[in-house]
């Protein structure tokens, strides 16, 4: 096979190459995605260069395998079922810090404060969603990252209006004793990826994903967007991952709803 | 030794206005649901609920029922956001704890073994420790640490859906997860069951398959409804899968006050049970 170049990918397939950067290096842990691209870049980096991530199959069972998203009847007919996970066992695992989980983000702030919980005024919000679910455990326990498919000033905001998931500036506030376990790892949207290697903890911009801008990005950000000199582009996937991404992982194609390629 | 079996409605005459309750179950899983209709039936009310919320917590808002929740999320599932939920949620008949999925199953916890708070740190940095119900702790031990106390989140009744029970009031689940059911049921002053169905005690064992799900014996358990199908529109696996075609309806009544009438007099009053 010749060498894969950006008009041979979609937007969608360098997302869920961009998710599994995310683990690298994560070894045995329990990569926990969350999402249909996290899902599928999750269990891309099981099947190349991260073999030892533990995965479950988005209910209560720990598998093995690289089984298809979406299609229940598909992984139950390929899934390898090595463990049993429960909701009560999963709190074992986060509180252990044996855990990196991507969750959405309805809001996420330069500091990687992460919102899914509520929009608009206290007590009484505008716009209700989800409650703040694991989040608070999940960031001051484990590394925590963020899948946000429609990136835009409304998604990266100055500040959360509630903070559901624990940011940087919070965690300083803290300690470094109370939040020795808390880590942002990266962010990744279907502009770029991102990360807090910054002084300080913002948000910088990582790779921008080829076809992208950084003006782009940088209209799509709602605050003051760390901007290297130089933003390599996030990588495209090989010849090998793009396979994998196409027949064995998400053959439905579901990738390609969540981040349609832009025309 | 006595049979436990009653209905639904036996069950909500248990139930007093001003109550703490539990309800089992997980978001559009394993909810029991036919109890809760009896509920919306009853009179009763100014309840304060906690509940791994689904459609459950939105009828009971929906109806007025509910005076004050404790929930980390109320969801459908593939509907994510409940939004009869949302609706009491974006209004102030109803006063909420807001609280991590952990720090609910710390709560619990902690009235099962009758001590006042858990120590954790979930909810370090979040806007959960806005709410007054919440407090840090110092450890008294040399590391100092400061941890979040979750309070004990004691119920006075504890309603449950499982797969199968004997007259006694032992229960066993065959789906892939119990949730928090058990420890619902550990935090509770009473605990009442409905299942699928209800077998002789010496075949609870071979019905449930295997040992493992005999989790919630009689010690816990104060009354045992046996009513297939008793779940629905929830799921309650291996039995049967949750009823998309309903629960996208019930949804829809949210902003449709005379689909919800419809709703009302079909599913809550139009049931037999």
């Amino acid at each position: 096979m010749s060498a894969i170049t950006a008009t041979d990918v979609t937007r969608a397939e360098v997302c869920c190459t961009a998710v599994a950067e995310c683990f690298r290096g994560d070894g045995e842990i329990l990569a926990n995605p969350i999402g249909i691209i996290p899902m599928i870049g999750g269990r891309l980096a099981r099947a190349t260069f991260e073999p030892d991530l533990v995965m479950t199959d988005g209910f209560a069972e720990l598998v093995e395998g690289a089984f298809p998203v979406g299609t229940p009847a598909q992984s139950v007919a390929t899934k390898v079922t090595t463990g049993w996970n429960p909701y009560r066992t999963m709190f074992d695992v986060v509180w252990s810090g044996r855990r990196h989980v991507m969750m959405g983000a309805t809001q996420v702030d330069r500091f990687g404060n992460q919102n899914i919980w509520a929009i608009g005024g206290r007590p009484v919000p505008k716009v209700a969603l989800l409650g703040p679910r694991g989040a608070p455990g999940n960031t001051i326990n484990d590394p925590t990252s963020y899948w946000v498919p429609a990136q835009s000033p409304k998604v990266f905001v100055e500040s959360v209006d509630y903070v559901s998931g624990v940011g940087y500036d919070r965690a300083a506030l803290l300690g470094e004793n109370a939040s020795r376990f808390h880590e942002i790892r990266r962010v990744v949207s279907n502009l770029g990826t991102f990360d807090f290697d910054t002084p300080d903890h913002t948000m910088r911009l990582r790779t921008i994903h080829p076809g992208v801008t950084v003006e782009e990005v940088e209209t799509a950000t709602g605050f003051d967007l760390v901007v290297p000199d130089e933003v390599p582009d996030s990588r495209l996937p090989t010849p090998d991952e793009l396979q994998l991404i196409r027949t064995v992982i998400d053959p439905d194609g579901l990738r390609e709803r969540e981040v349609p390629s832009p025309r | 030794m006595a049979d436990k079996r009653m209905i639904e409605a036996d069950v909500v005459a248990q139930i007093e206005s001003g109550m703490t309750i539990g309800i089992g179950g997980w978001g559009a899983r394993r909810k029991p649901m036919s109890i809760i209709r009896e509920l919306l039936r009853s009179d009763v009310d100014d309840l304060t609920v906690v509940s791994y919320g689904g459609p459950d917590v939105g009828m009971l808002c929906r109806a007025g029922k509910v005076s004050k929740l404790v929930y980390a999320f109320v969801s459908l599932d593939d509907i994510p956001l409940e939004p009869h939920f949302r609706a009491a949620r974006q209004s102030t008949d109803v006063e909420f704890l807001e609280l991590d999925e952990g720090q609910i199953l710390l709560g619990l916890q902690a009235a099962a073994w009758r001590v006042p708070f858990l120590p954790t740190r979930v909810g370090l940095g979040s806007d959960l420790m806005d709410q007054k119900e919440l407090a840090t702790i110092t450890s008294p031990f040399d590391d100092g640490e400061v941890l979040v106390a979750v309070p004990a989140l004691p119920l006075d009744a504890a309603l449950l859906h499982l797969n199968l029970a004997d007259v006694l009031g032992n229960t066993a689940f065959l789906g892939p997860d119990l949730y928090f059911d058990d420890v619902m049921a550990q935090a509770a002053s009473h605990t009442y069951v409905s299942v699928e169905r209800v077998v002789p005690s010496d075949e609870l064992v071979s019905a449930a398959g295997c040992l493992h799900g005999l989790r919630i014996g009689r010690l816990w358990t104060s009354g045992i409804v046996e009513r297939a199908g008793a779940a629905a529109p929830t799921s309650c696996e291996p039995d049967y899968p949750a009823d998309w075609e309903l629960l996208k309806r019930y949804a829809a009544t949210a902003g449709d006050p005379a689909g919800w009438e419809s709703f009302w007099s079909e599913w809550v009053m139009g049931a037999d049970q």
